[in-house]
């Protein structure tokens, strides 16, 4: 083979090897649809079929009857968003003076967040349920929220990019009689949107994944999270598999969309951080 | 929301002696205003609940009645539970498996989509979509595709003459069949952290290796990896940290099981916790994983210093 001709053989292996391992990559995912949309009999025969022989787009509102999908895809949201923009605004507020302004302690306070990033969520797990019990929060909103809407990782990621904008921005506006406050949220705020979309991607997900502590803190409908829905769901209808990946298939849509929405934003925050180099 | 800073002076006022701690404690209470709402959450919930699960794990307590003081007895009660130690054992075995698992195919596959191939966003994004699913949801596929004889995993195995193992209830498969899911689960999050590392390696360092005829393999071993490794750092404490936390998948595909094959610490201290009502022993186990925690990622960082390279 001549020289010319290698390279364009080796891109259409290239292609060749993405498409493979993509399609791979994606078998669970499809494998979900299709078993959602088959009938009782066939997706609960001894030997599952891959290809549903008839199409049964009544599972969906079946999988709504029989469980208030809706409304815990709703709790999911509330969840989600809550302790999300709880944690991106006062994660924002604490980077900035750690970033920008000097007060006695800063380097050990800082140093007290970071170690706890350390600190396994199971340790908290107790304490954090006996504190919202004693505070008859269990199976409410705030009970849910704001325990998990305070995480040094936070703290850290934004600090790191408030770090890396040039101090001239903010000095500009100190000159034309902005306070700290102003400074902030016109200056700082703008330049850093990324970073705080990034973060808010990030525990949006985390929060929107969570199992052990809504299962934990939720006990009635009014609050139960998807995750915690599924379960339910095995509960009641043991291996009806068609149904189950229904409502998996529902459940999954969501995120998925919100992902790819915002994944540009999410790829420039990882790339911006530093964290994928230097 | 009003922050109470005072407006800024006008034009800044050169420091000099008599104005300048004046100015700083000033700054000192704007700080302290802009840290609050993160410090009190940080105390009420980080802080304090660490504090409190060091007494909890020196109590006899079910939660409901009142608490008797045990002393060390909890930590006591381990040594002995066969259970806590299979856990633990479990809990390594994961991580030591599925850690380098998924950093090996999130390398590999960022290598792949790093070719210079066109349309490379639209294979990262479909590559990243286990990643975006609900980790419960995808847990029932994978049952699905568990399913012993004529799942399909079994089935494809059968093509090449396999006859698959029984994978959630074998005592051998159960927790290798979890790795496989927890790998596919992940893997997105590192592929796109390590092709954001490579895409920021300068193209002239492989002109120059060129240049010098290193060879494919001897410009990733002394060009790639070097500047891929703090990408790699990352990826790996971030993998072991998710790896010690693994409860979602193992809960809903196995429950723990067989016996305790599959049970992990995570999922013991949730058990003992919250289906025992034993606090005092579950925030005494906690303790003991925060414990293993610190030190490993003490030698991950100690690892780091010899192998981690940064500029300058």
């Amino acid at each position: 083979m001549t020289s010319e001709t290698k390279p364009v053989v080796r891109r259409k292996l290239v292609v060749f090897a993405c498409f493979l391992v993509t399609a791979v990559t994606l078998i669970p995912v499809v494998m979900m649809v299709l078993v959602a949309f088959q009938s009782d009999d066939e997706s609960m025969a001894a030997k599952p079929s891959f290809w549903p022989s008839s199409w049964h787009p009544e599972n969906l509102t079946r999988v709504f009857d029989l469980v208030p999908l809706g409304k815990y895809l709703l709790n999911t949201i509330y969840f989600a968003a809550g302790t999300t923009i709880l944690e991106t605004v006062t994660a924002a507020l604490a980077a900035y003076a750690f970033a920008r302004l000097n007060f006695p302690g800063r380097s050990w306070l800082f140093g007290v967040y970071l170690a706890t990033l350390m600190i396994p969520s199971q340790v908290t797990l107790i304490p954090q349920f006996v504190l919202v019990a004693k505070l008859h929060a269990i199976d409410t909103w705030p009970g849910m929220i704001v325990p998990h809407a305070f995480t040094a990782i936070g703290v850290f990621l934004l600090r790191q990019f408030f770090l890396g904008i040039p101090r001239d921005y903010e000095e500009a506006a100190r000159l034309d009689g902005a306070n700290r406050w102003q400074a902030f949220v016109r200056v700082i705020v703008p330049l850093a949107l990324p970073a705080l979309a990034t973060l808010a991607v990030f525990k949006f997900i985390g929060q929107w994944n969570n199992l052990l502590w809504p299962m934990i803190i939720s006990n009635s409908d009014a609050t139960r999270t998807v995750p915690v829905g599924l379960q339910v769901f095995q509960d009641i209808n043991g291996t009806q598999w068609n149904l189950l990946l229904m409502a998996a298939t529902v459940t999954t849509i969501p995120l998925i969309i919100l992902f790819f929405l915002t994944q540009r934003w999410f790829v420039r925050g990882i790339t911006m951080s530093g964290l994928g180099g230097r | 929301m009003a922050v109470g800073t005072p407006p800024a002076t006008s034009t800044p006022v050169p420091l000099t002696p008599a104005t300048a701690p004046r100015r700083r404690s000033r700054e000192a209470l704007t700080a302290w205003l802009f840290l609050l709402p993160s410090l009190i959450g940080f105390v009420v919930f980080t802080v304090g609940p660490v504090v409190a699960a060091g007494v909890i794990s020196l109590l006899d307590w079910n939660l409901f009645s009142s608490p008797t003081w045990v002393g060390l007895r909890n930590f006591a009660r381990l040594g002995p539970d066969p259970t806590f130690w299979s856990a633990l054992g479990n809990t390594a075995y994961f991580t030591l498996v599925s850690v380098p698992l998924t950093i090996l195919v999130s390398l590999a596959l960022a290598l792949l989509l790093n070719q210079g191939i066109r349309r490379i966003a639209v294979f990262r994004s479909l590559l990243l979509l286990p990643y975006a699913t609900i980790t419960v949801a995808v847990a029932f596929v994978w049952i699905w595709l568990y399913i012993p004889h004529d799942g399909l995993v079994n089935t494809v195995l059968g093509w090449f003459g396999i006859s698959g193992p029984a994978w959630l209830i074998s005592d051998n498969w159960a927790m290798p069949a979890l790795i496989v899911m927890s790998v596919w689960k992940s893997f997105g999050f590192g592929m796109v952290v390590i092709l954001a590392g490579l895409q920021t390696i300068p193209q002239q360092l492989y002109e120059a290796g060129r240049v010098d005829g290193a060879s494919p393999w001897h410009s990733f071993r002394h060009i790639t990896l070097p500047m891929l490794s703090p990408a790699l750092f990352f990826v790996v404490v971030t993998s072991v940290i998710g790896s010690f936390q693994v409860f979602d998948q193992a809960l809903i595909m196995t429950n723990g099981g067989p016996g305790t094959r599959t049970t992990t610490l995570v999922m013991y201290i949730y058990q003992t916790g919250f289906k025992n009502y034993d606090q005092g022993y579950a925030a005494a186990q906690s303790l003991v994983l925060f414990a293993f925690i610190v030190l490993i990622t003490a030698g991950q960082f100690l690892f780091q210093r010899k192998l981690v390279h940064y500029d300058k």
